[in-house]
């Protein structure tokens, strides 16, 4: 199949957590009939308003005028019936990462879904051979690991899976394209790209400042400075979360037996106090006085 | 604190300063801060009598310079590096090295010399790799190793490093345009300190570095052809 002659009219986000969201976002801006399911309707209540105040505030900054917003915001469906997603073209799986409740959802889609429906898989650190053999059909799996906020990144890490057909394949590209997304081809290995050098890096990061080697913000400015990073390592940090990179390091580490990749000891004890980063307002900076962490 | 004025004393090839710069330009004969330049650069006794001390290291620990006593050692002399990647010219990053008892008021001044000057200063503790080479040059041996193993291409290695993270040059541009060999160099050093497998270089660097060596050879025989058949 030329990428020319994919066309997409519908598409699907099943998870709607942040992921979930954004990606539901890229869908309804691009034109697509885009419905967003999840079994919880506080959660679905949630994306609903959190995407409006999206679209409104595009508006108010120029990106959108109101006509456009309007029309993105009449694409969306939200439902907590999984028979809502039965017709689309594509569905993005893209609730929490556990390999076994990823299993049950793509294999409940996998039973009332169209055989034409493509499925894509948004994981940061699972194996997408291991999710698609969650499902009968794993020619039609993709991993697209999209970037937080994915409203905002343009980037998706594709990525094979074994059983991953050459249709599917440019059928899931030609339809990140289609929503303005920018595909890059990477392989089914742990952490795709990003988080293999996320992870390893940050955790590393983390024991210069537990060995007082240097403080955040003197480390920040320093790779800043020299190899002209948008961010300092301990403000993206912060920003991803500490809980997310505990849990990403545990996985990698679970996966790979890589020294680098196991949790630093300091990681843990910041998790443990509720220094989850900008969410709790606290992490390697104070969020809240500007004040330093670390001493 | 009022700013401090400093002067410059040069001994042997500088990795921080091989050109002529603003800073040297803006140095007096009698300043508060001595700045010591180059790779054969000595402190001499009179030279504490300044505030500050600032003495240029190259990959070596400050305590190389200063010896050491247990976590005891400090004084008001303090290392300093201009960050640079293999050929690229300097960066605009000074790490200032300093000691468990490096007097605070000594590393007030050496910051403030160099920040006026306009660069971005970090100050790390006397550690091999100080925190730029410590953090990137893992970065960079797993950069390399990825396209070995082919998880990816170099152009989009770079490309979902810009997009995805924010690093703007991506790490294999910058790293082919300032020659891997050099890579090799500073990260062997790192590896032979830390004896971590992070730092082992990765098996493109040694290529590049083999290559530049049998290059390096080569150009010497020719020269010694070309005398002989003078």
């Amino acid at each position: 199949m030329s990428l020319s002659a994919t066309k997409f009219s519908s598409a699907g986000v099943a998870g709607a957590g942040t992921m979930g969201g954004g990606i539901a976002i890229t869908m309804a801006r691009a034109g697509l009939a885009t419905t967003v399911f999840d079994s919880s309707q506080a959660a679905l209540e949630r994306a609903r308003r959190q995407i409006g105040e999206f679209f409104e505030k595009s508006v108010a900054r120029g990106k959108l005028n109101a006509a456009q917003a309007d029309t993105s915001v009449k694409k969306l469906t939200f439902s907590n019936d999984i028979g809502a997603m039965a017709l689309l073209n594509v569905v993005v799986e893209a609730i929490y990462e556990d390999l076994r409740a990823k299993h049950a959802l793509l294999a409940k889609l996998d039973a009332i879904c169209s055989p034409e429906t493509l499925f894509l898989t948004n994981t940061s650190t699972l194996s997408i051979t291991e999710l698609a053999a969650g499902c009968k059909r794993q020619d039609r799996v993709v991993g697209a690991h999209y970037c937080l906020p994915a409203q905002l990144m343009k980037l998706v890490e594709m990525s094979k899976g074994i059983h991953t057909s050459e249709d599917s394949w440019q059928r899931a590209w030609a339809f990140e394209l289609a929503t303005n997304q920018q595909p890059v081809e990477t392989q089914d290995r742990p952490g795709f790209v990003l988080n293999f050098f996320c992870v390893p890096y940050h955790n590393d990061v983390i024991r210069m400042i537990e060995a007082n080697v240097a403080k955040p913000a003197e480390i920040d400015r320093a790779m800043k400075a020299a190899m002209d990073f948008a961010m300092g390592p301990c403000e993206l940090i912060d920003l991803i979360g500490l809980d997310t990179q505990l849990r990403a390091s545990e996985a990698f580490f679970s996966v790979t037996n890589n020294p680098r990749t196991a949790p630093p000891p300091l990681l843990r004890r910041m998790v443990a106090a509720g220094m989850l980063g900008r969410k709790t307002k606290r992490g390697f900076y104070d969020y809240g006085q500007d004040a330093m962490f670390g001493a | 604190m009022t700013q401090p004025t400093y002067a410059i004393r040069c001994a042997g090839e500088s990795n921080s300063f091989p050109d002529a710069h603003p800073f040297l330009n803006d140095a007096v004969d009698r300043g508060t801060v001595l700045v010591l330049i180059g790779d054969h650069s000595v402190v001499r006794p009179g030279d504490h009598d300044h505030l500050t001390i600032l003495l240029e290291l190259g990959n070596e620990c400050l305590g190389v310079h200063t010896g050491e006593d247990s976590g005891r050692e400090g004084s008001n002399l303090i290392g300093f590096s201009r960050w640079r990647l293999g050929t690229d010219d300097p960066s605009n990053l000074i790490e200032l090295v300093t000691q468990p008892k490096t007097l605070p008021d000594a590393i007030a001044a050496a910051r403030a010399v160099f920040e006026t000057a306009g660069f971005q200063v970090s100050v790390c503790a006397d550690r091999p790799g100080r925190i730029v080479d410590r953090l990137i040059r893992p970065q960079f041996n797993l950069a390399l190793q990825a396209l070995d193993d082919g998880l990816v291409s170099a152009a989009d290695l770079d490309l979902c490093l810009k997009l995805g993270l924010g690093y703007r040059r991506g790490f294999i541009a910058p790293l082919e345009r300032s020659g891997i060999e050099h890579h090799y160099d500073v990260s062997l050093a790192l590896y032979e300190a830390y004896a971590r497998p992070e730092f082992l270089p990765a098996r493109s660097a040694a290529v590049a570095k083999a290559r530049s060596l049998t290059a390096v050879k080569r150009k010497k025989t020719d020269v010694a052809m070309r005398e002989r058949g003078k």
